[in-house]
């Protein structure tokens, strides 16, 4: 056992969980929110040239998911060592 | 000199280059080549990452398809990226951890049956053979057009390379031939992009150039590049560009097949199997998909440029269609492959293209990206770049892919499951065997395919995504999931996926339209159906017969932090 008492490793879990859902919320939003469903209603609005909708789907979302990766290494290795189960 | 004897160099040139490497580095590492990637940077691993994922698929055939479907080719654009951050978030860290090589020891292991790996195998033949056949027909249509052959001809041509690059030993293993491979394709797909974002519109980035206005000089100067293709379209009888036919459903299911097919393909999750660290799996896969962005990100503008492109040359500026005799060379070059083709129905010597009745041209998508620089009248060694490029996307690939097929029969099936006392030298003559037998099959398919590359890729993703991804996130996420809930889960996903698959596109294929689709969804996005049925199939069975067995539930509880993990042993 890493963790030094069982609530600590449901705690970790629990966290690790939490962002998990909130990173993957950003994803879906932006590319099936954005990029599909409300891709119509987007498209009214004009971005750089491009139609909002149809520049989410091409271009925006991939740019996000991008992001949201580095986000979450960032986040996870803060995790990892605030509950001390970080790798040597 | 000409654009032959061009590619001819230009193509050794980058061979070369990958043999020299792969030998260079092999003397490096003799140690087992698995592990070859244990001192390798994330960046370059990164970059490997995102070569061995980007096939001919994305080089060739996804800007074209884009370009013919506007908005709808989408679907491709996030499905292919956004499967990453499913892998980096959900599935990456915890198999490295895990610490196994392939996706079947996983499965046998985490789901304590025999049975299950099995299956497992089988899966990953099926998907890995479909991804191959697409790679086939995009290497025979990069060697058709510059050995000026039938496109039967240049796949031929193209498979037997392609078995003699993966026979000739562990280059696959080898990093840095790919990360050479991913430099020769980056390269070669941006050069011709930033070439026509310049001439079309003044942009040096053709990321934005797309979305700006025509520049002076070209037909429609001053007009936002979209808007115009936009108008032309509508002018032709073409859905317009920037918006879709395909029903919203349909898209959704096509995207989500597509992600979540990437984070279940076995040869892109392996690659995380042998970075050094947990905390390596997480970076790794955030730098692969920052270099496959790059691609992906100038692909829709490609697209859209070549689509302009296209019909300005065929139509010309008037749209009154352009005589015969006046038609570029690389029209006339084209046909000689029959990718292109041309007939005068009102005969009047000129050619025209549209979506009505008045169309005369018949233009195959898979030759847009490596048409494209002839199109835009660029220089000749950049065309012989851009085939340098693709068949760099499309050896990389494949190589990972018969790698993945013939360890499949040879160690986890035949070894591990029905000949276990077969000798070392019996193993390698079964994986060459098993290797050689893809090849002529995806040969097969790649001379009659069911589809563009990029959509027979596209039903490698489906299939990933009914069997593996859903026994993958519950074999981490939901610890009491057993056996028998996975693999009926495995079997149902994958059984109803495939013959959704191959009764609309082998047995009935007339029947292809969207009225006889279920619930609007087509053989691309029925993936996602056959996924949810898996995890529905699966836990309804798990509640039935039980939980998993607690040693397995502590297996899986010591996977979800990084703490302790070791390098990954072969078994």
């Amino acid at each position: 056992m890493a963790f030094k008492s069982e609530e600590l490793a449901k705690a970790y879990w629990r966290e690790n969980i939490g962002l998990v859902l909130k990173l993957l919320a950003v994803w879906f939003i932006v590319s099936y929110g954005f990029g599909i469903i409300l891709v119509d209603w987007l498209n009214q609005f004009t971005f750089f040239g491009f139609k909002l909708g149809f520049w989410f789907a091409q271009q925006g979302s991939i740019i996000t998911f991008v992001i949201l990766i580095f986000i979450y290494v960032k986040r996870m290795a803060a995790l990892d060592n605030k509950y001390e189960v970080h790798e040597d | 000199m000409d654009i032959q004897t061009l590619t001819f160099i230009i193509v050794g040139l980058t061979f070369a280059l990958y043999i020299a490497i792969a030998i260079w580095s092999r003397a490096g590492s003799t140690n087992d080549f698995y592990v070859a990637s244990g001192g390798v940077h994330p960046v370059m691993n990164g970059m490997a990452t995102a070569a061995d994922w980007m096939s001919a698929a994305s080089f060739i055939s996804m800007a074209g398809i884009i370009a013919f479907a506007g908005y709808d080719g989408s679907v491709y654009l996030m499905g292919w990226t956004g499967g990453y951050v499913l892998l980096a978030l959900c599935l990456a860290p915890y198999l490295r951890k895990f610490g196994k090589f392939t996706v079947p020891d996983f499965i046998g292991d985490r789901y304590y049956s025999q049975t299950a790996r099995t299956i497992a195998v089988i899966c990953a033949i099926l998907i890995s053979f479909t991804y191959i056949a697409g790679q086939m027909r995009g290497v025979g249509v990069v060697f058709s057009r510059f050995l000026e052959v039938e496109i039967a001809t240049g796949v031929f041509i193209g498979a037997v390379i392609v078995f003699f690059y993966t026979v000739l030993g562990g280059m696959k293993g080898i990093t840095y031939t790919q990360v050479a491979q991913y430099c020769v394709l980056a390269f070669a797909y941006l050069v011709p992009a930033i070439f026509i974002s310049m001439y079309m519109t003044g942009h040096i980035l053709p990321q934005t150039g797309f979305g700006a206005t025509i520049a002076e000089g070209v037909a429609g100067e001053g007009n936002y590049l979209l808007q115009r293709l936009d108008g032309l379209s509508e002018e032709l009888g073409l859905a317009a560009y920037t918006e879709g036919v395909r029903n919203k459903i349909d898209v959704f299911a096509i995207t989500c097949a597509l992600m979540v097919g990437t984070a279940g393909l076995p040869h892109v999750i392996v690659r995380f199997f042998t970075v050094p660290k947990v905390h390596d799996a997480r970076r790794s896969a955030g730098w692969a998909l920052l270099f496959i962005s790059v691609v992906y990100l100038t692909a829709p503008s490609i697209a859209a440029f070549a689509k302009v492109n296209l019909i300005n040359t065929v139509n010309g500026p008037e749209l009154t269609g352009v005589k015969y005799e006046q038609a570029p060379d690389w029209i006339k070059n084209w046909q000689k492959t029959n990718l292109i083709q041309w007939e005068d129905k009102n005969n009047d010597g000129r050619m025209f293209y549209s979506g009505d009745e008045r169309n005369e041209m018949t233009v195959d998508r898979d030759i847009m990206v490596l048409a494209n620089p002839e199109i835009a009248d660029l220089p000749a060694w950049v065309v012989a770049l851009v085939a340098a490029g693709g068949v760099a996307a499309a050896l990389s690939t494949s190589a990972g892919l018969l790698l993945v097929i013939s360890t499949s029969v040879s160690h986890d099936l035949l070894k591990r499951t029905f000949a276990p006392n077969i000798t070392d030298r019996q193993e390698l003559k079964w994986a060459r065997i098993a290797a050689a037998a893809a090849v002529a099959l995806s040969t097969w398919f790649g001379i009659n395919p069911p589809g563009f590359v990029a959509q027979v890729v596209a039903f490698a993703f489906g299939l990933a995504a009914a069997s593996f991804f859903p026994a993958i996130i519950m074999g981490i996420f939901y610890k009491r999931m057993n056996s028998t809930g996975a693999i009926a889960g495995m079997v149902v996903g994958i059984v109803f996926t495939l013959a959704y698959i191959i009764y609309f596109k082998f047995v009935n294929p007339a029947a292809n339209v969207e009225a006889n689709w279920l619930f609007g969804i087509s053989p691309e996005g029925i993936g996602t159906l056959g996924m949810l049925i898996n995890f529905v199939v699966a836990y309804v069975v798990h509640k039935l017969t039980g939980d998993a067995p607690q040693d397995t539930q502590d297996l899986v509880e010591s996977i979800r932090y990084p703490k302790g993990a070791g390098g990954a042993v072969s078994h």
